[in-house]
């Protein structure tokens, strides 16, 4: 972890390399910056260092100096100083750099050490592998092929230990595989903030457990499942379901708030099987609450829409709508539609002459990675001009005029109207054009009914709360029937009378940048990975919802507002 | 191209008469008349399958009848054409023969359209649970019916002996606790 314009750099040498690393940073991260593997198992970057498992011993020594002169002794042979090695290993995760500091990661000693060290661990690990979720991505398999032994000499009866245990409503463990490294432990009680895990009992008795009376419920828990380096904790959700290696890795973001906390969401042929956390240092580290790993679940739900006609048709109603009713139309946008969308909405909105709104979620933050703002992509429809102002809980406005009788169709993406306050009278008073994914109130009552995409079936942009723009990728194919709700909005501009816009995504930012000025140096191709972050200074004066979460403070309101 | 001419040389009078030619060919089919026969009357009759030989991939069962795959996949991901389709699954806990296993296939299909019979699936099975044994003609009227099902695999493997007994060791030795 480099920061640029690092001031405090400490020379170093690992296996021959010299390489300057910032101050504080401890043998294994320095050694990962020259491209050399340090195993360990205990050792997290976002923990705590408590040096249990020992599996990251390794070899070092200081520069040579005269203990009375200070001045450096010379190894005649090299012409170098000379190095005084400690003569027995020293664990990397515990040991700072230091100025001068050689380290050996090869040396016979090391490993003789790691050897030592896979051989304790294996002595009471039940070798499940052919039933352990974690097989493919264990550290115990990579580092026992790796730096272990290769075969076992202990003859003596192993430990049995409980399994099948259920820590929780998401979280397995299997305390037989556990090798007591105690991450999540840590996590528990340094990040997650609720402190249930311990070991009981003595040596190679230690057993992981939950407090007597407690239990591992917290919206942070899968996690743990995440970090463990074994299968002692398993994800109940995806217990014995895929094998990893099958399985597609696609980048996304969580979309359950304006965190936007990066992820990875696993499938394998069409079917998604986990989401686990991307990490990124400037917005979730390498976290993500469990109520993100189940969204994927919205792709086979039963209520995804049916396509009921073609596109095609669809559209010429639509525009049979639109033109009946001049000047008295509304868009309802959403909060969860991507960037591309948002736009192409606000493209809509301008042909139709017809005012925009979102729907606002609120719910209470945690804190960490679930922010106030349910909507993940508020900033983005203001960053592409669909809003000016930050949209309200209920569409009372919307309301008033369609009992005024003032308008007569609604255009409404992926939200549900009667959630957002309009009653079914209400609805049956307009005509409702409807896209989203899944069925709801106001589909039933739509006249026409676009069947649209989830998330994960789409890519696209979204801008979190630290108007940082990042990017989700497809993961799996598109359900049958389903449109892509770039064609659909491109179809409804162009049968509204607005501009012809390409619904592909490289053509589309071409347009994008051509037309938001805050975005008019970006591609969706050249976006990076951690996302980019945007100027925030034009809403500065937003009363935005969100409350402190990781990497994330509000601004003070009257600084805001003296800044306007 | 070179062209080589070859002389063809004059037959001798022997060779003219044929006879010599006839009487070895009139040799051999005597010599086959009173010989032991070598054809079988396939399919009532089988041939012998040789030790080692790869047939259709079967599921086997070990001597106390328990299921011993573990669906752990391996073999899906060994498979050279994907032959092999695995939906893992859950032994429920109440099963006290089986409960301590933990793990089982809940579909296992083998594409025998796919299946080239190389006998990777045997080779990689960390639980000797599948091998590819004598049987060698599969037919079917349809593609379906060339997909080997879970049940029809282990109708096909039966049960082979097993030297290991790795999950009633297991099993002991949670019954026996280890405790202190
Ligand atoms: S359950 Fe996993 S993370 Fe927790 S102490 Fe054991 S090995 Fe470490
Ligand atoms: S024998 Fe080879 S091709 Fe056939 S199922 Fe086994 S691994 Fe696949
Ligand atoms: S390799 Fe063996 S245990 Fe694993 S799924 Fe295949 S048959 Fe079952
Ligand atoms: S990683 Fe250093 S002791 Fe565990």
């Amino acid at each position: 972890m480099i920061a640029p314009a690092q001031p405090d750099l400490v020379t170093v040498n690992i296996d021959g390399q010299e390489i300057a690393v910032p101050k504080g940073t401890n043998v294994i991260e320095a050694a990962r910056m020259v491209n050399v593997d340090v195993p360990h198992y205990c050792y997290h970057p976002k923990l705590s260092v408590v040096g249990n498992c020992r599996m990251c011993l390794i070899e070092m020594g200081m520069p040579a100096v005269d203990p009375a002169t200070k001045a450096p002794i010379m190894d005649p042979a090299t012409g170098k100083q000379k190095i005084n090695w400690i003569p027995r290993p020293q664990i990397g995760c515990g040991t700072n750099v230091s100025p001068g500091l050689h380290v050996k990661t090869t040396s016979p000693m090391v490993k003789d050490a790691r050897e030592g060290v896979m051989e304790f661990l294996l002595i009471n690990h039940p070798l499940d592998c052919p039933i352990c979720d974690q097989a493919g991505e264990c550290k115990l398999q990579e580092q026992a092929t790796g730096y272990g032994r290769g075969y076992s000499r202990f003859v003596e009866q192993k430990n049995v230990k409980p399994k099948r245990t259920q820590l929780g409503p998401r979280v397995t463990l299997d305390d037989e595989r556990c090798i007591l490294c105690s991450r999540c432990i840590r996590f528990s009680k340094e990040i997650a903030k609720d402190d249930v895990l311990g070991f009981v009992d003595r040596g190679s008795y230690s057993t992981l457990t939950c407090y007597p009376g407690k239990k591992l419920e917290n919206n942070y828990s899968l996690n743990t499942v995440d970090i463990c380096p074994v299968g002692a904790l398993t994800s109940t959700d995806f217990r014995f379901k895929m094998r990893v290696w099958f399985l597609k890795q696609t980048n996304a973001i969580d979309t359950e708030s304006s965190v936007g906390a990066n992820t990875v969401v696993w499938s394998r042929e069409g079917t998604i099987y986990r989401i686990t956390p991307r990490r990124n240092d400037e917005v979730n580290d390498t976290w993500l609450a469990d109520s993100a790993r189940v969204l994927y679940k919205s792709v086979k739900a039963a209520d995804r829409l049916a396509a009921t006609e073609t596109v095609e048709a669809l559209v010429a109603r639509a525009a049979a709508l639109f033109k009946s009713a001049p000047g008295a139309i509304a868009v309802v946008g959403s909060g969860r539609s991507t960037v591309e969308e948002q736009f192409l909405t606000r493209h809509l909105a301008t042909a139709l002459k017809a005012s925009a709104q979102l729907v606002s979620r609120v719910g209470q933050g945690d804190k960490l990675l679930v922010s106030a703002d349910r909507n993940p992509n508020v900033r983005g429809a203001l960053v592409t001009g669909l809003i000016k102002t930050l949209p309200a809980p209920q569409l009372t406005d919307l309301a008033a005029q369609i009992d005024a009788g003032k308008i007569k169709v609604v255009v409404a993406i992926n939200e549900d109207l009667t959630a957002a306050g309009l009653t079914a009278a209400q609805l049956a008073n307009v005509s409702i054009v409807y896209l989203g994914a899944h069925a709801n109130a106001t589909s039933a009552a739509a006249k026409v009914v676009f069947s649209t995409l989830t998330v994960f079936e789409k890519s696209g942009t979204f801008v979190n709360q630290q108007f940082r723009i990042q990017k989700t990728l497809k993961a799996v194919p598109a359900a049958a029937g389903a449109t892509d709700d770039l064609v659909v909005l491109a179809q409804l501009v162009a049968a509204a009378g607005g501009a012809t816009l390409p619904a592909d995504l490289a053509l589309l930012w071409k347009v994008i940048a051509a037309e938001v000025p805050a975005l008019a140096t970006m591609t969706f191709a050249n976006l990076p990975e951690t996302g980019l972050v945007l100027d925030a200074t034009p809403f500065a004066a937003l009363p935005f919802v969100e409350g402190e979460t990781l990497h994330y403070k509000p601004a003070q309101p009257a600084v805001a507002a003296a800044t306007a | 191209m070179a062209v080589i001419t070859v002389e063809r040389k004059p037959l001798t009078f022997l060779e003219r008469t044929y006879l010599p030619q006839i009487a070895g060919g009139l040799k051999t089919t005597f010599k086959h008349l009173i010989a032991p026969k070598k054809t079988l009357e396939y399919p009532e009759q089988r041939p012998a399958i040789p030790v080692g030989y790869r047939g259709v991939p079967t599921l086997v069962k070990d001597p106390n009848g328990r299921e011993k795959c573990v669906s752990c996949q391996l073999c899906e991901f060994v498979c050279p054409p994907k032959a092999i389709r695995i939906t893992p699954g859950e032994i429920p806990a109440d099963q006290a023969e089986r409960a301590h296993v933990e793990k089982g296939p809940q579909a296992f299909d083998i594409d025998m359209l796919r299946c080239i019979y190389c006998g990777l699936c045997q080779e990689v099975c960390p639980e000797e649970a599948i091998f590819l044994q004598n049987q060698f003609s599969m037919s079917g009227y349809t593609r379906a019916e060339m997909v080997n099902h879970k049940d029809r695999l282990y109708e096909l493997g039966g049960t082979l002996p097993d030297a290991h007994h790795k999950w009633d060791k297991k099993k002991a030795a949670e019954e026996h606790g280890n405790a202190h």
